[in-house]
Formats: structure tokens, sequence, C-alpha cells
């Protein structure tokens, strides 16, 4: 008898009793989630979209959604029409942007400078998911050296570390954001040689991140201390390694999927705070837009073009949503105490 | 009596019974309408209702009915409310000594509001207070009062010696001029002329309003919420044409609403009037649903684009130029609300006013109207200027279109290749702020209104050398322009508008061209009033100084 069945079937058995990596089991947990899925996708969507909208911008609106174009007229369906459309009727008071067309030149139609919405919705989209997305770091990055450095060292440190994020987290976040915007936005900041003009997109990235740092480094500096005081970092104690090593290659990694689970939520939050500074006019400054700008713009425009406001609204909506539903499976993939059913295959 | 006669003496009195009946029904009419409250609205209050500092049109339409000067606009529409008529005075004195000398004589038995006499004491103790609590024009307009100069210096020890001097005996104040000032009556007629108490504390006034002439007294003021105003006790009309009655009991000025919502208000009734400007986009259903709540006016105002002419881009006069021939001012007036709504302008002077030319060398077909952008000639301009790349920030303030206006020319200057942004600042700072040289603001949005018939109130108080004041808040030549050859034919004009008004205006009008062509600012266009009133309010009653006059209209 021979033994080659047994030993073709040896790597196979080996191969199947190898335990998957932590990553890997995440990751299949959360494509296995429909909506978590779903809101990629549209994310993806979102992304790519904003990307295009040079492109737009050139072939499709044939226009600059940075330059007024209060004297312009499109053609729509044979007929030209003006951009901004003076009322005739009565006493003639008044001129109005065009509304949407549904065509491919001012989708949404215009704002009060005969700009194309829909243009400036892609380019603004730009700067919103771009805040978002490197307040969202600043915020991560913070809070996981704040955190990480309180709950580790303890003692004094901990002490100072943890007052200081009691005394951020006392103020309101959205009070702090504009008092720290109308500071910084007014004259911008000048550290030595260093000067960050006030329209610098760089403002509202780190006002808003460091905003929500408490939020974060909190929870952070509580899983350190725990973790800090487990049997496998008392037992790496206890064998000599290092305290560096041992908050490297013990702590570190644990903390990092608490800091993805964080990710989305964080960009979701940081993306309704973008726009509400902006909507503000302390947010992204002008001629730069964003979604909270031109919400601004369609704010004198409600009454007769409401869909200056209701268009950026509504990718706020759909890109905060799509972001909560990606933190949920996000944080049902990675959060080990999570309940989800995973299918053996 | 013969027949003819007596039919003469019956027409006669047929005539007379009828005039009376007719002037018995048109007081017991107005008896009808007598009292009620007025509401009023706006985004937000004026600041301080002192009448020797306060310098907005808002407040100055509220002055018009609560103070009283020597002599006043006359409070009714049209051209007659640019007249000057005698108030606390009991008539307009003959100039003396070449116009350099006026006597006044005090109307008796007028009392402020505190019940106390109006005497010659409070006319002299007024025009020290106007130089103590530093009015905004006690160096350009009240300077050519004798003993001004020494005020200027030592504000807090002014007396004015030898230049106010009252007369107890004889109830006259006499004014003696270094030299006749042909705005000199236009000048005692606004509300920095109103005259106060003796004892009226020499420094802001703030919230707390001082005794006072008119049919109507502040009784209460927030900033942060609203004035309220009731009927003068004290009060009794001298002269109609001066300071007429009121109709209403009391007056309700409530602060803080959006546009937006003060139209909504007015609509609903829960508002009679809106200082601020309707939002463009409520415009057509407001002329649609309420055609006759809406009045619109001719105003003697601009809004322009100064350009700081001391620092880069624009100390550069081909940039200023440039921008000029840019400038879409169809565009800018669609912003406003529409061609009903304002008229292109390219010049200092708006349209109808004193001395006016039209004149506008920045248009396509160069003349005396605007017709198009010139946008070839711009950007050729541009280029010979050598500043294309430069970083221009414009500043505007946050209310009404002054923002959309920001945002286009913003617009307009990237077109020419400036790299320009917008800086939207608060309104309550945004005017001082531009005119303050320390702050570097390179070009803004800044609108003018008159505040007296008089060409010089536009170009010698906008544009000369002495409206320029390095570091200061209180630097209305925002452009920081002063050119010497046409200072000199500013002075020069307004010695001959003394004898030669007629002559003057002609002046004025080379002047205005000139300036023009040396491009302090863009002038974008002249806009007109419109007011929007509930459906309960009557009797409309618009002057050309200080717009609807709050004592005239009715409500019941």
């Amino acid at each position: 008898m021979s033994d080659a069945t047994t030993d073709a079937t040896l790597p196979k058995t080996a191969a199947a009793e190898t335990p998957e990596g932590p990553w890997r089991v995440a990751l299949r947990k959360l494509f296995r989630d429909r909506t978590a899925v779903g809101a990629i996708i549209v994310l993806v969507l979102i992304v790519l979209a904003c990307c295009a909208a040079p492109l737009y911008a050139k072939y499709v609106s044939q226009s600059d959604p940075f330059q007024s174009n209060l004297d312009g007229s499109i053609t729509l369906d044979g007929n030209s029409v003006d951009i901004m459309q003076a009322d005739t009727a009565g006493l003639g008071l008044g001129v109005t942007p065009i509304g949407p067309t549904w065509h491919g030149q001012y989708f949404f139609g215009a704002d009060n400078q005969g700009r194309d919405v829909a243009a400036r919705m892609l380019y603004g989209g730009q700067n919103s998911l771009l805040i978002s997305f490197f307040a969202t770091v600043v915020t991560l990055v913070l809070a996981a050296i704040i955190g990480t450095i309180a709950g580790f060292i303890g003692g004094l440190t901990d002490t100072v570390l943890a007052r200081l994020l009691d005394v951020l987290w006392a103020f309101p976040v959205y009070l702090l954001a504009i008092s720290l915007s109308i500071v910084f936005i007014s004259k911008g900041i000048q550290i030595g040689p260093f000067t960050i003009p006030s329209n610098s997109l760089i403002l509202p990235i780190m006002i808003i991140g460091i905003v929500y740092v408490p939020y974060v480094a909190r929870p952070i500096r509580g899983q350190v201390m725990s973790l800090t005081r487990s049997d496998f970092v008392l037992a790496a104690r206890c064998l000599g390694v290092p305290s560096f090593r041992i908050l490297v290659r013990d702590i570190l990694p644990n903390v990092t999927t608490t800091l993805i689970v964080f990710a989305p939520l964080m960009m979701a939050l940081n993306m309704l705070t973008e726009s509400a500074l902006s909507f503000l006019s302390i947010g992204v400054q002008p001629p730069n837009a964003s979604w909270g700008t031109i919400i601004l713009d369609g704010e004198d425009l409600l009454y007769t073009q409401p869909m200056v406001a209701i268009a950026p609204g509504l990718a706020i909506i759909i890109t905060v949503l799509a972001l909560n539903f990606l933190g949920d499976g996000v944080r049902d993939a990675f959060d080990p105490r999570a309940k989800l059913r995973v299918k053996k295959d | 009596m013969t027949l003819r006669r007596w039919l003469h003496s019956s027409a006669l009195a047929l005539i007379a019974a009828s005039g009376l009946a007719a002037a018995t029904a048109v007081t017991a009419q107005a008896a009808d309408h007598m009292g009620g409250t007025l509401n009023l609205t706006g985004a937000s209050a004026a600041g301080t209702i002192d009448p020797q500092i306060n310098y907005t049109s808002q407040f100055w339409s509220v002055l018009f009915i609560t103070n009283d000067g020597l002599v006043a606009f006359k409070h009714v529409s049209g051209e007659s409310s640019n007249d000057v008529v005698p108030d606390l005075a009991t008539a307009i004195p003959a100039p003396q000594d070449g116009g350099k000398t006026y006597v006044f004589t005090i109307r008796k038995g007028v009392k402020f509001s505190n019940g106390k006499d109006v005497t010659p004491d409070d006319v002299v103790a007024t025009f020290q207070r106007i130089f103590k609590v530093s009015n905004p024009n006690a160096g350009s307009w009240y300077n050519v009062i004798v003993g001004a100069d020494a005020c200027l210096k030592t504000p807090a020890t002014c007396t004015l010696a030898g230049g106010v001097v009252a007369d107890d005996a004889a109830n006259t104040v006499t004014f003696h001029l270094t030299q006749p000032d042909s705005e000199f009556f236009y000048k005692l007629a606004t509300p920095f002329g109103d005259i106060v108490p003796a004892d009226t504390a020499a420094k802001d006034l703030g919230t707390s309003p001082a005794p006072a002439t008119g049919p109507y007294m502040i009784t209460s003021y927030d900033p942060q919420k609203n004035m309220i105003l009731k009927r003068n006790p004290y009060y009794k009309e001298w002269s109609k044409d001066a300071q007429p009655a009121g109709y209403v009991d009391t007056i309700n000025y409530t602060f803080g609403p959006k546009p937006e919502d003060e139209v909504t208000a007015i609509e609903n009734g829960q508002q009679d009037w809106m200082f601020d400007s309707p939002p463009s986009d409520r415009l057509p259903e407001m002329a649609s649903k309420f055609p006759n709540s809406i009045h619109i006016n001719p105003l003697f105002a601009i809004y322009y684009a100064p350009m700081n002419v001391n620092i880069a881009p624009f100390n550069n006069k081909d940039a200023r130029l440039a921008v000029n021939y840019a400038l879409n001012r169809k565009s800018a007036v669609n912003i406003y609300g529409g061609p009903r709504l304002a008229v292109p302008n390219c010049q200092v002077l708006p349209p109808g006013f004193p001395g006016y030319k039209a004149y506008c060398p920045y248009t396509k077909n160069p003349g005396s109207k605007w017709s198009a952008p010139d946008m070839v000639k711009a950007k050729a301009l541009m280029k010979a200027s050598g500043q294309i790349g430069q970083p221009v920030t414009v500043i505007a303030d946050d209310q009404n279109v002054d923002p959309a206006l920001g945002t286009y020319l913003v617009s307009v200057l990237n077109e020419l290749g400036f790299k320009a942004t917008l800086k939207v600042i608060s309104a309550n700072i945004q005017f001082t702020y531009i005119q303050n040289t320390k702050n570097n603001v390179q070009i803004s949005i800044s609108q003018w209104y008159q505040d007296y018939p008089a060409a010089s109130d536009f170009i010698n108080v906008l544009l000369s050398c002495g409206s320029f004041h390095p570091g200061s808040d209180a630097s209305i030549n925002i452009s920081g322009f002063c050119d010497k050859g046409i200072d000199a034919e500013i002075n020069k004009n307004l010695i001959t508008a003394v004898t030669d008004q007629k002559a003057a205006n002609a002046e004025w009008g080379k002047i205005d061209a000139e300036l023009v062509d040396q491009a302090p600012w863009a002038t974008m266009f002249t806009p007109k009033q419109l007011d929007f009133v509930s459906a309960r309010l009557k009797n409309f009653t618009f002057s050309d100084q200080f717009h609807m006059i709050y004592s005239q209209v009715w409500v019941q």
C-alpha cells in the first residue's frame, strides 16, 4: 500500500488547520455585510465623481464653476436661455438664476452668480471629502498618541493629559470649532517663517481634527490601561521585555482595530462639522467651495431655486449615511466581541 | 346790496365754506388715522443713538422724527424734501459779512421731552459737543466755524469762543465762520446739528437717548432686541414743513430677523416695514402677490469698489483702469435685483444729482452711457500694468447683496489675471476696517448715500486730500486718493458755490470726469430704494434725505 494518498493530503490538512489572520477574518466579515458593501460602493462612486470634477466642468457643464456668469446664456432644446432670468411679469422686479435643466449643462441649475451648481458640487465634494478625511487622520493620530501615552505611562503624565482632554471635552464641540475658526480664518496663522493663509484648507482640517481628539483619545486611553494590566503584557514584563517593545508589539496592534472602527464614524462627524463651519462662512473660504458653502449660496434662493441648497444637502446626507453604515460594518467586523454570523465555507 | 354784489358775496361765502369744510374733512380724516403701533424691522441695529455721533441712514431716519436742528429738510415727498426750512429757528437768516455770519432767532415755546425750554445756550452747547464727542465730520463740515481749530486740537475744552455766540436777551445765536460755506445750512439740517440740552454729557450716549424736541421720543433701546418710540408729551406742532405731528402712537423697531424673515413678516402683517433690501429671490413673488405694497424711489447713492491707490496692485493706474473696463455693471445690477432697482454708473456722482454730467469712458462704446464691458482693452491694460498674478483680497461686509457683489468682483479680478480672494467680515466693522490704512485693504465693496444734495458731499467728502487720514478708522477717502491739482479745483469750487451755484455745479461735473479718469474706484451702479410695506400701512411718504418718514405714515 502506497503512502502516496496520505502524503498528498498532508499539506491540505496543514493548510486547513492554519488559522486565518485577524485582518483577513475581519475583512471577510466586512465583505459579507451587504450594507457595508453597499456603503463602500456608494462612497467609491462619490469619490470617483468628485475626482472627475474637472472633466465634468470641461466636457459636460462647459463652464468654469468658479467664475461668475451673470450675463451668459445656454442652449436648451434648441433655444437660447439666459442663465440669470429677469422677471418680466408685473412690476418686473428681481433676477432669478436658471433652475435645474436635468441636462448636461446646469443639471441642478445655477447659483446667484450664474455658476453651474452640479459642477460646483463635484468640486465642493472634493474639498468636503478631503477635509473630512484628513481631519479624521489628524484626530486619530493625535488621539492615538495622547491616549497611548496617558494609558501606558500612567501616573502624573496620565493625570495631566487626561485633565487636558477633560478641558477640551468640556467645550461644546461646535462652539469650540466656531471659536477657533473665527480666530484663525480671519488672519491665518503665522509661526516663524511658516504661514498658513486664511483660505487654506489646512485650517479647517486642523481645527476639526483637534476638536474631536478627546472623543477618540479617552476610549483609547481606557483600552491601553486595560491592556497594560492584561496577563500577556504582565507576562511580557516578567520576561524582561522592554516597555517600548511591549508598546509596539502588544499594545498598538490591539489599539489599531479601535482606531479603524472609529475612522468612518469620525469621518462622517467631520464632514458634518466641516459643512456647518462652511455654511457659517468660517470653513472653506471662497473662491473654494464645499458642500457647506454651496448650501450657504442656496440659502438666499430657497424660495425660488431650492435645488441649489437641496442638492449639496442630499450629497452630505448620502455620504454621511454611507460612512455610518460602513462604520457599523467595520465595527462588527473588527470588534471581536461583536456578534456577527459568518457562514463557514 | 345789488343782486350782483349779493351773488358775489354769496359765492365767496360758499367758497370759504367749502374750503373750511374741505379743511375740516382733511383734519377729520387725518384724525381718523391717528393711533396704533407702527412695526419696523431691521436685521441689526445701527449703533449709538447719539445724534452728534451716529452716521447711519438707518438711525438718521429715526432722528429725523425725534430731534430738530435750527433748520431742517422738509418732511415731505418728492424734490421738495431737499429744501431746507426753518425748524427751531424762526427763519432762515440772511447771510451777513459776505456769508461769514448768520444770526438765528430761536423759536420760543419749544420744549425738550424732559419739559425744559430750548434756549440759545443749548444751541451753543450742542455745537461745542460736536467737537467734544469727536463727531465724524467735525473736521470736514464744522471746521469753518470760528474757534473750530482749537476745538479739533483739544476737544475736551472746546468753547467755540467767537464762533457760536448766544444772546439770551435777544433769544438769538450767531454763527461766525472763517469763510463762506454754501452748504452750511445743509450741514445744520442733518442730525449732527440736532439741538440737545446744554447739560447733555459730552460723551457717546450709546443706548440712552438725549431729551429731544420732535413728535416722538425714544423710550427704550436695546440694540440686540428693539427700540420703542412713543409720543413726546411736550411736543406741539410749530411747523408742518419742518416737523409735522405724527400719526401712530407707538413705533416698535425690532432688530434681528434676517431679510428673508422680514419679508415674510410683512407679507403676514406682523411687521409694517423693513429697513433692509429684500432678498432678490423674493422680489418676483413680492411683485406678483403684493404689487401695492411696493414703493420704488430713486436714491442719490452709489455702490462702488474703492481701490487703494497707495499699495500694490492698485497703485498702478493701468490696473485700476483694467478693473473699470472689465467690470460688467449689468451683472452688478442683476445681483442687486435687476434694472428696475438699479442703473449702471461709472461716475462719482449719481444720476440726477446736482453737478451730474453723464460720462462713462469704461465701456465698449465710450461716451455718456455704460453699455458693456470691454475685456479686450481691460486685458491689454492688465498686461501693460505688469500686475498679472498679484494677490488681491476683496473685503465685503456680510449684509444684503454685498457678499454676492464681492464674489462677483473676485471673479472679475481672477479673469483679469489677479489671484483674488474674498474676505467677508461683519457689517458692524467692515466700514471702519476698510478705511484704516493699517489694515492694508486693497479693494473693497462700499456704498455712499448722500448726506445732503450737494456734489461736494460725494466729491469733497470721498476723494479730497482732507478726507484721507492714514491710520485712522475715520478716513472716508477709502482709496487714499489725493491729487493736489484736483484738490485745488475742489477747494476753488467750494468758494464759487457760495455765490454762483450754477457755475459751481458745472465745474463739479468737470471734476467728476477728472476723477473718473483717474479711476480711484470702480463705480458699479446707483441703486433705487425699494420699500416693502404691509397692507395696512398707508400715506407712504418718501423723503430724498431720510427715506420713509415714519411720522407721516398711518396704520389704521
